[in-house]
């Protein structure tokens, strides 16, 4: 490919230089391949499935459909960057402990949006949940043991005041 | 705080809800999926498909693909050196399309390249010059020989017929229809991919690979390479769901072909669309069923018609076919039954292995069947199908006695007690009513509806295959390291399997070793059997451990081994009082065994469709309450109560899991996925246009495990893993008949069939 483009990216409170990359390159791909976070998933390179959910100035996106190089000026949070500890978050916690998780492919955008859902309303109704994850596609679980996941977390938030 | 306290954790043994071991990489993203490795000095594959349902190549140029900067090689059919077919039934696939392209979407080239860009644009400097053919497309038209072979093998993969009892017998009750049974999906998330490393010498390959089968794809991949199998080795990378997707080969033999040729690692991941190309789909269906009833709705005799459409090759369609005929009765007693079952090849996109295989198509004819019975007898839903409900030992149409546990009776009571949903409100939240958001139904004009669906499937595999999986168990301070090449796709095997060795060897800590073809075959994880088979072998691996174990804690203590059981995490002296943890009991030593475990035999059907085909059966039965707006012809799926036979739960926490799951994936059926098909050409290959069941879709589920011990089950347990996504969908259905009071006979149901 020609390369010669030259930017940096905010990247979980990081500043990353982004080199010998082509313009066309989406956030996802960039991310992925350029910046060594993987976590970022990929599924269905049009924004239906919230596999590649991260965080762009505080609103939840689809990496799939933003131009790296548009993100320049933005601060991005990916699921590597959801906690700086090594330990789970409360969220990640009750994934694992619920049952959410089973192939785990759709697992990294769902941990991202359900963080954004509770960072912006902590005490959300069932359908603000289900709202809320419905631009997460999950193909193993049937969502049933995700709610669950967000309900115990809730709980243990409401718990833990 | 003064006080402190001791919480003991409760063991991971079979019975817990075992937590997944790969848990929190997975949550943390640092969990490695196929598609998330590299090598060093890697270039990337890409696949040029046919733009055509059928049409005779007449050449190929790939000059200016390989002049493009930046490309490594391209290659074709002429490149593949072993044998230029694959399939896992029939060697009928090519690796390469040579002389004739059979279904859009077929493989015709390869490249790699330095970038995916650099790839997409080679391919598309590949000038292929296609003669079109006029597709066969209508699977009715290989039945009647309408259409000139499309294959050397010709256009009729199976034909299979049963016939049982009194072929003229008939009752005062006659109902019929023909159901039409769309083309799923499997859609999983995490898209095919793969990363092939050449060895240094060109020789060989090591291969990782999301798949559900290793040694099947070993086996069909060294072919191909013309290699021997010990030079191509597999490891399987990390899979984001299968469903019966990876049972095929997809881009394997095209992975390792072009690291051979180009010397290079190659990592090659399907786009989604791709992905819809690139596997095959649940088979699309037309059966037809006649049922004849005494006036008490009790089934007297079954005629059936099955055409399946296989499209271009063989892949599973014949066994699928004989899963689809030998269920035409579903979970109810039948002694007379005419059945006469067709798998054919079209210019369709292959289709093959998918979550039910075979079945899903056959349960939605017999319970709609089942539901024209109760109307016709005026007896309800529940009723006629407790008159009709299959018990153990009962003949099956292909005269197999039913040897499992089958509780059919209370699978369908249990289901019935569920308490029902409330009724709708008169003010009620937008996201609940039929279509969602954007206000589109309105709550006056939604009618409420109940369906049943009751399901028999076979566990494992049939029709005579040695069927079996391998399993290594090594003991050593306490620690238990478990090898297999079982292919974790999300389903839970990695945490079972510890389970079961923290059960038998009394450890706690259990090590998993790497998933690859440095062992014997798990065979595949489909057909609801890694648990029975995997689980099987585990335990029998760990067994001879145990036994071994005895033997030396008897020896250096003077015990009989005979004595000696494992409580806990102790061996334990049974008429004494000797203890030792498991830990300390081994000395330092060593002890490893493995273990093959096979399911009984199975046999052929003769040309009467009669025979021991199966090995196992497992019974569950759906209610579904559904909201309809019969003017715009939306559904929401409100309800969906469960009781399932599952043997014994060995992980409650999984086992839901499978419920929940296979719920939404039969509700997808019902009312929203199809691959919608054009002259042989696909119009949705995208999750724009391909509609997956959301959050808000998702009904809630109440489930019911019914636990009765399978005595041929290793651990008593019967798969799980397909039954929940087989009845759920002619019960939602069912239940939109029940809302709009109009027969309907095809899946998924649209719009336009409620409202039209």
């Amino acid at each position: 490919m020609s390369a010669n483009e030259f930017y940096s990216l905010r990247v979980n409170g990081k500043t990353h230089q982004v080199q010998d990359s082509w313009v066309g390159e989406s956030l996802l791909y960039v991310l992925r391949e350029r910046l060594g976070l993987p976590g970022t998933k990929g599924a269905c390179e049009q924004g239906e499935c919230g596999s590649c959910t991260v965080l762009m100035d505080d609103a939840a996106v689809c990496a799939c459909l933003v131009m790296a190089a548009t993100a320049i000026n933005s601060e991005i949070v990916t699921v590597e960057g959801i906690t700086t500890d090594s330990t789970l978050t409360d969220v990640q916690q009750s994934f694992v402990d619920e049952g959410a998780v089973q192939c785990g492919f759709c697992t990294p955008g769902l941990i991202v949006a359900v963080h954004h859902l509770l960072e912006k309303n902590p005490q959300p109704s069932e359908f603000e949940v289900k709202e809320a994850i419905s631009g997460n596609i999950c193909r193993c679980t049937g969502y049933g043991r995700v709610f669950a996941a967000v309900e115990a977390t809730i709980r243990s938030r409401n718990a833990g005041k | 705080m003064a006080t402190s306290s001791t919480v003991t954790k409760p063991r991971d043994i079979l019975g817990s809800s075992a937590l997944r071991p790969d848990g929190a990489h997975k949550v943390q993203g640092s969990f490695e999926f196929t598609s998330d490795m590299h090598a060093e000095n890697m270039l990337w594959g890409a696949t040029l498909r046919s733009p055509h349902p059928y049409a005779r190549i007449v050449s190929i140029d790939t000059s200016a693909a390989l002049a493009l900067s930046g490309v490594q090689c391209v290659i074709t059919a002429s490149d593949v050196p072993g044998k230029p077919t694959y399939g896992l039934i029939s060697s009928d696939q090519p690796v390469f399309a040579q002389d004739f392209v059979r279904y859009m979407g077929e493989p015709v080239a390869a490249v790699a390249a330095d970038h995916p860009e650099t790839c997409r644009r080679a391919l598309a400097l590949i000038n292929v010059v296609y003669e079109v053919l006029n597709p066969l497309t209508d699977p009715e038209d290989a039945v009647s020989g309408a259409h000139d072979p499309i294959h050397p093998d010709g256009n009729i993969i199976r034909h299979q017929r049963i016939i049982r009892g009194d072929q003229t017998a008939t009752g005062p009750i006659v109902v019929e229809g023909e159901y039409v049974i769309g083309m799923q999906d499997q859609a999983f998330l995490g898209l095919e991919a793969a990363l092939a490393i050449p060895d240094p010498d060109g020789l060989g390959v090591h291969l990782h690979v999301a798949t559900q089968w290793l040694h099947e794809d070993l086996s069909q991949i060294s072919a191909c390479l013309d290699l021997p199998a010990e030079k191509v080795r597999l490891t399987l990378g990390g899979v984001g769901g299968a469903f019966g997707a990876r049972e095929d080969i997809s881009l394997q033999v095209h992975c390792c072909l072009l690291a051979l040729k180009a010397g290079r690692p190659i990592k090659m991941q399907y786009s989604r669309e791709e992905s819809f190309f690139g596997h095959v789909h649940r088979h699309p269906a037309t059966i037809f069923m006649r049922h004849h009833a005494d006036a008490n709705g009790k089934i007297i005799k079954i005629d059936a018609r099955f055409v399946f459409d296989g499209g271009a090759y063989t892949s599973t369609s014949p066994a699928v076919l004989i899963n689809g005929i030998t269920h035409t009765q579903g979970p109810y007693k039948c002694d007379n039954a005419t059945v006469d079952g067709y798998a054919v090849r079209t210019n369709n996109p292959p289709c093959g292995a998918m979550r039910g295989f075979g079945v899903v198509q056959a349960c939605f004819a017999h319970e709609s069947q089942m539901d024209k019975i109760a109307a016709a007898v005026g007896k309800s839903p529940v009723e006629v199908r407790l008159i009709n409900a299959m018990v153990t030992g009962d003949p099956l149409i292909t005269g197999q006695i039913m040897e499992s546990v089958a509780p059919v009776a209370r699978c369908i009571t249990e289901t019935d007690v569920i308490p029902l949903p409330e009724p709708l409100g008169t003010t009620v939240n937008e996201l609940a009513l039929p279509g969602g958001s954007g206000l589109t139904a309105s709550r006056s004009n939604i009618v409420r509806g109940i369906g049943w669906g009751v399901s028999m499937k076979n566990l494992m595999y049939s029709e005579g295959f040695d069927d079996y999986a391998t399993a290594r168990c090594i003991l050593k301070d306490g620690v238990a390291s478990l090898k297999f090449a079982t292919s974790e796709v999300g389903q839970g095997f990695v945490t079972l399997a510890p389970q079961i060795a923290r059960s038998v060897l009394g450890v706690d800590e259990v090590i998993i070793e790497p998933i690859d073809t440095q062992i014997g075959s798990a065979g595949s994880t489909s057909a609801s059997r890694q648990t029975w088979m995997s689980g099987g072998a585990v335990d029998g691996a760990c067994r001879l451990v145990r036994e071994r174990l005895f033997h030396h804690v008897g020896k250096m203590h003077d015990i009989d081994p005979l004595r000696l059981v494992i409580d806990g995490t102790d061996v334990v002296d049974q008429l004494g009082t000797f203890r030792i943890s498991v830990a300390d009991s081994s000395d330092g030593i060593e002890i490893s065994e493995t273990f093959e475990h096979h399911h009984r035999a199975t046999e052929e059907l003769d040309e009467n469709g009669q025979g021991n085909c199966h090995t196992a059966f497992a019974f569950v039965a759906h209610r579904a309450v559904v909201d309809v707006d019969p003017e715009l012809g939306l559904v929401k799926v409100v309800q969906i109560a469960t009781a399932q036979d599952v043997g014994r739960v060995l992980n409650p926490l999984s086992a839901i899991g499978q419920l929940e799951g296979g719920i939404a994936q039969g509700l997808g059926l019902a009312v929203m996925e199809e691959i919608v098909m054009k002259d042989g050409k696909v119009r949705n290959p995208s999750f724009t246009d391909y509609l997956l069941p959301t959050a808000l879709d998702a009904p809630d589920v109440i489930a019911v495990m019914i636990e009765e011990y399978e005595p041929q089950a290793p651990l008593g347990a019967k798969g799980i893993g397909e039954p929940p996504c087989i009845s759920v969908t002619p019960a939602i259905v069912a239940a939109i008949r029940n809302a709009i009071g109009k027969d309907i006979e095809r899946i998924p149901v649209r719009p336009q069939d409620i409202c039209l």
